[in-house]
């Protein structure tokens, strides 16, 4: 790839790891060499020291080591880095070499061994003359060793081992071979670690006392060559704090150098390499913000250093190399666990780096025209392996001075660095980095930022000449641009994409994007507008279209053959193109008259038209077609004449269409399902504009708003202006077609409210305006659905209003037949209603019926029907009251058993309206009654509003009854009537529940026979009857209290016994001494064996008073005399 | 001083927009519509802990490589867009705020017209004025 140039080595990209030789290991033949080796190496996780292990062979040569120079006085550097030192120290020169070989300590051999093992050492040890490379020996043993100590002949051999190969204890190693190998390669490559960190600090320390003896005038590059490399040897001895400040001083350091042109890229590369490896650390110590702040410092410093004008592009190839390598750290750290926001992650240097290869490329295109052949004498791959120094010219290498040493060489060698760039796919580059943006953009919510990059990807492949691709993109972010009415922005990608469209021929996009081009969201200028509606007219004519100003030169008569292939293709001329998603130059709305059409009216549908383009534009046909497409063909308009459709710009053009609706579709909507203006004409090409509903596009929703919002304020005033507003038409896209309005009147009587359970009646008056005969006239008559559940159970509707209807009749009585009326004729019927339970109700009465009419010539049958809704209460007609009284009036708690008592019924009216009682009767249940009622006292009564109809019944309860209980006592039923409804009305029967009774039994009764009055001196005779009901012999005492009203006879105080079931009967004789409403002489009547019954409870029996009459004189002579 | 200054509806649709006429003006629509991303991101922050008590002021969106993009979001969610150039040093934030108080209120002016249509382009030469008073003065 033609970008290696400036991507970073990757020696400077990887972790650095000791590196470790491991040699005398036979991996391919010898299986337990193998072994240990796969030890070593599988399995390397993050818990294993940091090694990178090697198999070398025993006599491998490593980098031979130059001879250390003891003073720097003369030395001039030749540049800051040479380009194999870290991958020598990565990979060619170890920390320690291990030599393995196959050994026990009790090895017959023993003393040929160890001298061969010797020799080994020794061979190793030449190899890395001059290094302080580490070499250590494992013995490979079959036997598990015995504990350190206790083998006497191995501690001996041992150290006779140490002495032939010349080394320290520590670094001879056993390593048995038996099952625990892995345990033992962990626990040897523990201490291989420890040797190697022991090496690279004695690098750290030798480079270090370089510094003595640089001085600052000749050696500013060592100075930093030196901190590079004790930074790397930290890294490689894992010190990863130390190394950062290493590489820091080696940043400052390097831009403390003296930079000019020549080795300005030097420089640059250098302090790139030493920032990437300061943000990889800092990433790595999770210090994200140091990383961002040292990556912003670095950008700082060197945005400015371009460097050879010529070769600008190198700068901006340099940085985009920059920012890209950061957002890759930035990545990778997430991908490690880092947390990115929405303002700071990997998205915005992809970007950045986008940005800086889009320089790149323009740079290049502007530096690079010279047509001049290859050079070919001047060296140009720059391939690393060919440079010794990082950064520096192939031309010049080593070479440090301010002007370049050779003028034609350095011209030559930038024309070819020129050449080399022209053949780089810049393209691939920027859309590499871009889409990489993409990706980072969309994972932190920014959905613009991603479409931005989108269409920046999108030009991108346009200009590499890839249009589908470029297309696929910039369609696919349009909508969103256009949804959010960015017209500035909407309308250059536009642009771009009319390029794109023109420059593949691709007829459907060219005319859709200059549909939009054209509309009233491009921000275009007249005279483009104008260019791009002749271009899409050529197009309309089958014609080849002008080239975009903007499009390539190159590419256009390229493109101007496809057009002409395109053109001379016959057949596939036919194009549709939903509008709707786009803001297209003609705009559309039709809209109904009104929300809802009757019938037999005609429907009335407006088109409105509107091209927002520089010149007119005829149409060839328009079409609407609705949900009923039996409408479509009253609703086409199709050219006559050469321009009788024209749309002119800026003015609004109304077609209007008008049909008469089908009857069957009564009550349905008719909606417009889309509407079709066709484009060019059938010799040329046809263009099928359609528009799904009833037009409007993507911003005509919200300039209707606006429109809405500013004639609410102002236009509204200003009254009629000659244009119609476009902006504030509304579209009706369906319509609601009803039933033709009736011409007949409905007329109800009755006389609210209805009484509960009556045969309500409502009359009805039908009369008919008509002109013609209204036929098959249908009545719907009652409750109208949609009521409380209730109501429905509770009413009962008929026609019959001769008796009570019964629960079977319906609430709502459907399509009565009533007959047919004539123009002017009247009709009557009653419609009887009966409501069970109060309260309000509405009453639905629908007169139907179909009548001949027509409409635009056409004759048609509607069906039309009136409707009649009344509410109407309902209420009790009357109130009954009852209460229990004792014969003498008093009310009553308790009935005593077999003593009579008085019912009365009390009936109060509150119907408004007169009631008529028909009778009344009493259904008795545990009661029986004392007289023989031969007819209700209320038979024929009228009662008024609050008027009230009492009755009395005398009523006892048997004896023999279960006492001390409450019974139910029965029914009292009362039948009734309006007095309005006349003598035929049925009559209606209430039943009222009669109140529970609590009885009791008394075990002592008393009754007084007495006159209903006395005269004053006239004794009248008083029976008492004692009478015992229980069934015991009962003993009585009485005692009578004197009065002031009354002398009297007969026993004043008596104590007897009365038999069970037996009476006694007292006899007095009272004598009034005065007239007038007098107490009786009190009679005390105790029962001593009953103490619970006391004097009270028996004398509620008894009467109390009597009137007393004064003293009648006679009639004589004399009185008459006296007269 | 700024070198693009915009407007921005409820709905996000540029009501103003004027950025320094010698640059790209397409760069700053696009500049402008992408920090959108960010408003949008700390509206809807800042309706989730603190309900109405929010500063309207919203502080440095993002930097570009080239441009600052300040934020300001009316209590009617009309947006203000600053862009200044990244090596203007000498702006504070301080002066950033007063011109986005300026600039809300010439808006408000605005907005008091009994002519302005809410939702319309802004086009008082008072309020382009006043803008013009806080860009970058070229040539």
């Amino acid at each position: 790839m033609a970008g290696t140039q400036w991507e970073l080595p990757p020696e400077l990209c990887c972790r650095p790891l000791a590196f470790v030789a491991l040699t005398g290991l036979d991996v391919v033949f010898n299986a337990v060499h193998r072994a240990i080796w796969d030890a070593f190496c599988a399995n390397r996780r993050a818990d294993r020291v940091p090694i990178s292990f090697k198999v070398l062979p025993g006599d491998h040569e490593y980098p031979k080591c130059r001879s250390k120079r003891t003073s720097y006085e003369w030395y001039i550097p030749k540049g800051i880095l040479k380009t194999g030192w870290m991958n020598k120290h990565l990979n060619l020169v170890p920390a320690l070499v291990v030599l393995f070989y196959e050994l026990d300590w009790d090895d017959p051999q023993w003393k040929e061994k160890q001298s061969e093992c010797a020799t080994k050492v020794e061979i190793v040890r030449t190899s890395l003359q001059g290094r302080n490379t580490k070499v250590a020996v494992v013995l490979i043993q079959k036997k598990t060793p015995l504990p350190p100590g206790e083998d006497l002949v191995a501690s001996e051999r041992a150290s006779a081992l140490c002495n032939a190969c010349d080394l320290s204890g520590k670094s001879l190693f056993v390593l048995p071979h038996t099952d625990h190998l892995v345990g033992y390669i962990i626990r040897l490559e523990n201490a291989f670690y420890e040797h190697a960190q022991t090496y690279y600090y004695t690098e750290i320390r030798r480079v270090k006392s370089h510094k003595e003896f640089l001085n600052k005038t000749t050696h500013q590059l060592l100075f930093v060559r030196h901190q590079f490399k004790i930074a790397f040897f930290s890294e490689l001895k894992q010190d990863t704090q130390n190394a950062l400040k290493y590489y820091k001083t080696a940043y400052s350091l390097v831009h403390e150098l003296r930079v000019h042109e020549t080795n300005m890229l030097e420089i640059k590369t250098m302090a790139g390499f030493i920032n990437y490896k300061i943000c990889r650390l800092c990433f790595q110590h999770n210090t994200p913000l140091d990383a961002i702040a040292q990556f912003r410092k670095h950008i700082d410093l060197c945005k400015k250093k371009i460097g050879c004008a010529e070769l600008a592009f190198e700068h901006s190839a340099w940085m985009s190399k920059q920012f890209q390598s950061f957002g890759e750290l930035f990545d990778e750290a997430i991908k490690l666990g880092l947390t990115a926001i929405q303002t700071q992650n990997p998205g915005f240097y992809y970007q950045q780096g986008a940005c800086y290869s889009q320089d790149r490329k323009q740079l290049a295109q502007q530096l690079c025209q010279i047509g001049a052949s290859f050079p070919a004498q001047v060296p140009v791959e720059t391939q690393s392996g060919g440079l010794d120094f990082y950064g520096q010219r192939l031309w010049r290498q080593g070479h440090q001075s301010i002007d370049p040493p050779d003028a034609d060489k350095e011209k030559s060698g930038i024309l070819a660095l020129q050449m080399k760039e022209r053949d780089v796919p810049h393209s691939e580059l920027i859309i590499a980095l871009l889409s990489n943006a993409v990706a980072q953009f969309k994972k932190y919510k920014c959905p613009r930022m991603k479409s931005h990059l989108m269409v920046q990807m999108g030009e991108e492949y346009y200009h590499a000449k890839d249009y589908i691709k470029a297309l696929k993109l910039l369609d696919y972010v349009m909508c969103d641009y256009r949804t959010e009415r960015w017209w500035g922005l909407l309308t250059a990608i536009l642009n771009t994409a009319l390029c794109c469209a023109y420059l593949m021929a691709s007829v459907k996009d060219y005319i859709i994007y200059s549909m939009e081009l054209l509309g009233r969201a491009s921000t275009l200028k007249e005279e483009q507008k104008s260019r791009i509606q002749k271009n899409l007219f050529r197009v309309l004519m089958n014609e080849v279209p002008e080239a975009e100003p903007e499009c390539d030169p190159s590419s256009v008569s390229a493109a101007r053959s496809l057009w002409t292939d395109r053109t001379a293709l016959a057949g596939s001329n036919e194009l549709t193109i939903e509008v709707q998603d786009y803001v297209p130059f003609i705009q559309c709305k039709a809209k109904f008259q009104s929300p809802s059409f009757h019938v037999d009216q005609s429907i009335q549908l407006q088109v409105f038209l509107r091209a927002d383009c520089p010149h007119p534009v005829s149409f060839n046909k328009l079409a609407v077609s609705f949900s009923n497409q039996e409408y479509n063909q009253w609703c086409a308009a199709k050219s006559q004449g050469p321009d009788s459709l024209t749309l002119l710009p800026g003015k609004t053009k109304c077609c209007n269409f008008s049909f008469v609706a089908k009857t069957e579709d009564v009550g349905k909507k008719v909606e417009i399902t889309g509407i079709e203006l066709v484009l060019g004409s059938d010799s040329g090409r046809c263009v099928f504009l359609s528009w799904r509903g009833a037009g409007g596009d993507t911003a005509s929703a919200q300039e209707a708003l606006q429109a809405s919002r500013s004639s609410r304020r102002w236009w509204r005033g200003l009254g009629a202006r000659q244009e119609l507003d476009w902006d504030s038409l509304t579209v009706q896209h369906s319509t609601m077609i009803i039933s033709r309005i009736p011409k007949i009147s409905v007329h109800l009587s009755h006389q609210p409210p209805v009484l509960k359970n009556e045969m309500y009646c409502i009359c009805f008056t039908v009369q008919s305006q008509e002109a013609a005969v209204a036929q098959d006239i249908r009545l719907t008559a009652g409750l109208k659905p949609g009521q409380d559940a209730n109501l429905g159970l509770a009413t009962h509707v008929t026609l019959d209003g001769s008796s009570v209807c019964d629960d079977g009749a319906p609430a709502l009585l459907t399509d009565v037949p009533l007959g047919d009326l004539k123009p002017g004729e009247k009709l009557e019927r009653c419609v009887f209603v009966r409501c069970a339970s109060t309260g309000p109700r509405v009453f639905l009465f629908q007169v139907a019926y179909s009548i001949d009419t027509e409409v635009e010539g056409r004759q048609i049958v509607c069906r039309c029907h009136k409707d009649e809704m009344v509410t109407i209460e309902t209420v009790v007609p009357f109130e009954v009251s009852v209460k229990f009284v004792s014969t003498k009036f008093e009310p009553l708690e308790q009935v005593a058993v077999d003593i009579p008592f008085l019912l009365m019924t009390d009936l109060v009216s509150l119907s408004p309206w007169p009631l008529m009682l028909s009778s009344s009767s009493l259904q008795l249940l545990t009661l029986s009654s004392s007289t023989t009622q031969l007819q209700s006292q209320l038979q024929h009564v009228v009662i008024q509003t609050g008027e009230c109809a009492s009755e009395c019944f005398c009523l006892r309860c048997p004896s023999g009854t279960n006492s001390a209980n409450t019974v139910a006592t029965g029914q009292y039923l009362v039948s009734w009537r309006r007095q309005a409804s006349g003598p035929d009305g049925p009559l209606i029967q209430t039943t009222v529940s009669l109140p529970h009774v609590i009885l009791e039994s008394v075990p002592v009764y008393i009754t007084a026979d007495l006159p209903s009055f006395g005269r004053v001196r006239e004794s009248f005779p008083v029976r008492y009857h004692i009478e015992n009901r229980t069934a015991l012999v009962q003993e009585v005492e009485i005692a009578v209290e004197p009065s002031d009203a009354f002398m009297f006879s007969g026993l004043k105080q008596v104590r007897l016994r009365i038999l069970p079931g037996t009476q006694q009967q007292m006899l007095y004789n009272y004598y009034p001494l005065m007239a007038g409403y007098q107490t009786l002489p009190q009679l005390n009547v105790c029962l001593p064996r009953c103490p619970d019954s006391n004097s009270l409870a028996l004398r509620r029996f008894l009467p109390q008073h009597i009137f007393v009459k004064p003293q009648g004189r006679q009639l004589d002579d004399t009185s008459i005399a006296a007269a | 001083m700024a070198v693009c200054i915009a407007v921005i509806a409820k709905e996000n649709y540029p009501l103003f927009i004027r950025s320094v006429p010698t640059q790209n003006e397409l760069k700053f629509h696009y500049t402008v519509h992408t920090s959108l991303d960010v408003v949008e991101e700390k509206i809807s922050a800042v309706g989730k802990s603190l309900g109405d008590q929010r500063e309207l002021y919203l502080g440095l969106l993002y930097p570009t490589e080239d441009y600052k993009v300040y934020g300001y979001v009316t209590n009617s969610k009309v947006k203000f867009v600053i862009v200044v150039d990244s090596s203007n040093t000498s702006l504070r934030d301080n002066e950033i705020r007063s011109m986005f108080r300026k600039l809300h209120n010439s808006f408000t002016d605005v907005m008091c017209n009994p002519f302005y249509n809410p939702g319309d382009p802004i086009q008082s030469k008072a309020f382009n004025g006043i803008v013009s008073g806080m860009m970058v003065q070229t040539g």
